[in-house]
């Protein structure tokens, strides 16, 4: 089985995470925690049923720390779309890139299944899979709280709003892991120094056929207008027990307008 | 002009559906409200209530035909033929997979997770919070439609002050999509008979400081008339159903107040919270992290603060 897994590098979230220019400061990145899922979901499914796992992002050089921690899990291959057209892109730009990378990969040998986490810990959308399994032409089970694979087809039982769903789709398919799906393994030693070493293909928009115009801030359908930071709270209260603070947390209520 | 995609539970629109309408009317011209399976005759009047002037049921034969990549390729169809050009979801999870599909169907900006959204000079401008909302956001779509997924309590529903029967027009039904997707199974979760932890306006969070005992958490938020929501630590250990966790995997809520209650405040949990209107704390915890964004805390014992605090309310509003 070849798995493909899509990588993001995310400011991280235990930082000052903030803005400049209207675009997320990303100097203090990290791979997304929740990306950790899908390379740990598709590590287990090749140690099952053999094969390789190639993580993929888009990104400056930065980036490779991403990769590069799918790597020291215990991928096989790494792959790292960059281009300077593609800054500013928005969520339908970085699909683009995604599926046409994976589209150049499926052209080298097949690839089976495409794995996501289930959002991004900057823009928090959860729209990528989605808009990947669109521009792929591929189904989609999405959000995955747990993953089987077998005979072609793959089964995912997911957890929506209000309600429980098992699906099975056929193989090739994107698939999306939430957070429940498994515990990510910590690199190995070996693996840390295996990763060290690994060379991390680096491929450009000329190399995947896509059109600079359709990605980045030319394509972009949103733009930023302004960012800025919201203000601390203020007349903030404070208080330590001596018996009587369940009484005095109704009256803050009450006065607040709370109780209405 | 704009297409709202309600929300139902048990026959009845969601919540968020009355928020989406008042949106909707906010961006001028019509407003039409599609309603997912049968029953849309039923809803028509609430939804006229807040400003539909048509509902178009879209009737689901298949489970597979509820899938989002269905049920998008359907609303495209739907906006293409209406003329509609900004359709406006709640931003739940299946609301953002059909969001995604539909804004490449119609060549669409796509904003998930608005906190507002208005027309300037013809266009669509929104707003959004980022980073556990410490910063806020202001964006234009640049594309002549636009998808919009609007957070929950974003919009504060207000009714028209005329309502005007709505009319209801039956569609089709929405086709399911030819990719060998099977719905083996799909199992509406029991309601615990609180308001839901995503929609309420009083949400009161247990976390790993209750120790699994949710007790005063419930009393408390059944005296508020609120939500019983949980942190990941509690929904890990089995305290309460895995629904109830609030956070950047779990649900994202910005209620009017918000109640932490054993509750230390990861950034993973601020996440999903920090946009709440009024926050309390009650930790034993003096150095809890959620004490930085508190508007009132207490260091204090919860199982004693709680259910006094529950007391008082209940004395005050009686």
């Amino acid at each position: 089985m070849r798995i493909v897994v899509c990588v993001k590098h995310v400011p991280d979230v235990q930082s000052e995470r903030g803005f400049v220019d209207g675009r997320v400061d990303r100097s203090e990145g990290t791979l997304n925690e929740l990306d950790e899922n899908a390379v740990e979901a598709a590590l287990r499914l090749v140690e099952d049923a053999g094969g390789e796992v190639v993580v993929l992002t888009v990104g400056p050089d930065d980036a490779d720390d991403a990769v590069r921690r799918g790597l020291q899990m215990g991928a096989h291959r790494a792959v790292r779309v960059t281009d300077d057209a593609i800054a500013g892109s928005d969520v339908v730009g970085t699909a683009v890139v995604l599926a046409a990378a994976v589209r150049r990969l499926g052209a080298q040998a097949p690839v089976d299944l495409v794995l996501t986490g289930m959002a991004a810990l900057d823009g928090l959308m959860s729209v990528v899979p989605s808009l990947l399994a669109a521009q792929l032409g591929l189904p989609q089970a999405t959000l995955a709280a747990e993953v089987t694979v077998g005979d072609g087809v793959v089964r995912v039982r997911r957890e929506l709003d209000h309600v429980t769903e098992v699906l099975e789709a056929p193989l090739p398919a994107v698939v999306g892991v939430t957070d429940q799906a498994n515990d990510p393994r910590y690199p190995s030693f070996a693996g840390i120094m295996a990763a060290r070493k690994a060379a991390v293909d680096v491929w450009s928009l000329a190399d995947l056929g896509v059109d600079p115009a359709v990605v980045g801030d030319a394509g972009a359908r949103t733009r930023v207008l302004e960012a800025t930071p919201r203000p601390a709270r203020e007349d903030r209260v404070l208080l330590t027990d001596t018996g009587d603070a369940g009484v005095r947390l109704a009256a803050f209520l009450e006065e607040n307008g709370l109780l209405a | 002009m704009t297409l709202v995609v309600v929300d139902a539970a048990a026959g009845a629109p969601r919540a968020s559906a009355f928020e989406l309408l008042t949106a909707a009317r906010g961006l001028g011209g019509d407003v039409g409200a599609v309603w997912l399976g049968e029953g849309a005759a039923a809803a028509a009047p609430a939804l006229a209530a807040y400003g539909a002037t048509v509902v178009h049921e879209l009737p689901l034969a298949t489970a597979e035909a509820g899938l989002p990549a269905a049920v998008a390729a359907a609303l495209a169809d739907l906006a293409r033929a209406t003329g509609d050009d900004v359709v406006l979801l709640a931003a739940g999870f299946e609301n953002r997979e059909r969001a995604a599909h539909l804004a490449l169907a119609l060549d669409a900006g796509l904003v998930v997770g608005a906190t507002g959204v208005e027309r300037v000079d013809g266009q669509v401008v929104t707003t959004q919070q980022a980073f556990a909302a410490t910063w806020s956001l202001r964006g234009v779509v640049t594309r002549p439609a636009a998808v919009v997924a609007l957070a929950s309590n974003a919009v504060r529903p207000v009714a028209v002050a005329e309502p005007v029967p709505a009319t209801v027009v039956r569609h089709p039904a929405v086709a399911a999509r030819a990719d060998g997707v099977r719905v083996v199974e799909r199992t509406p979760r029991p309601s615990s008979g609180r308001p839901d932890v995503g929609e309420a306006q009083v949400v009161v969070v247990g976390g790993r400081g209750t120790n699994g005992d949710f007790g005063p958490v419930v009393e408390l938020a059944e005296a508020l008339g609120g939500a019983v929501g949980a942190t990941r630590d509690a929904t890990d250990e089995g305290w309460i159903e895995h629904e109830a966790m609030v956070g950047q995997t779990g649900v994202s809520i910005s209620p009017r107040l918000y109640v932490g209650a054993g509750v230390s405040g990861a950034v993973h949990h601020r996440g999903g919270m920090q946009a709440s209107g009024t926050i309390v704390a009650v930790n034993s915890d003096p150095d809890a992290p959620i004490f930085e964004i508190a508007d009132f805390g207490v260091v204090g014992d919860l199982f004693e603060v709680l259910p006094q605090a529950a007391a008082e309310i209940r004395r005050r509003k009686a």
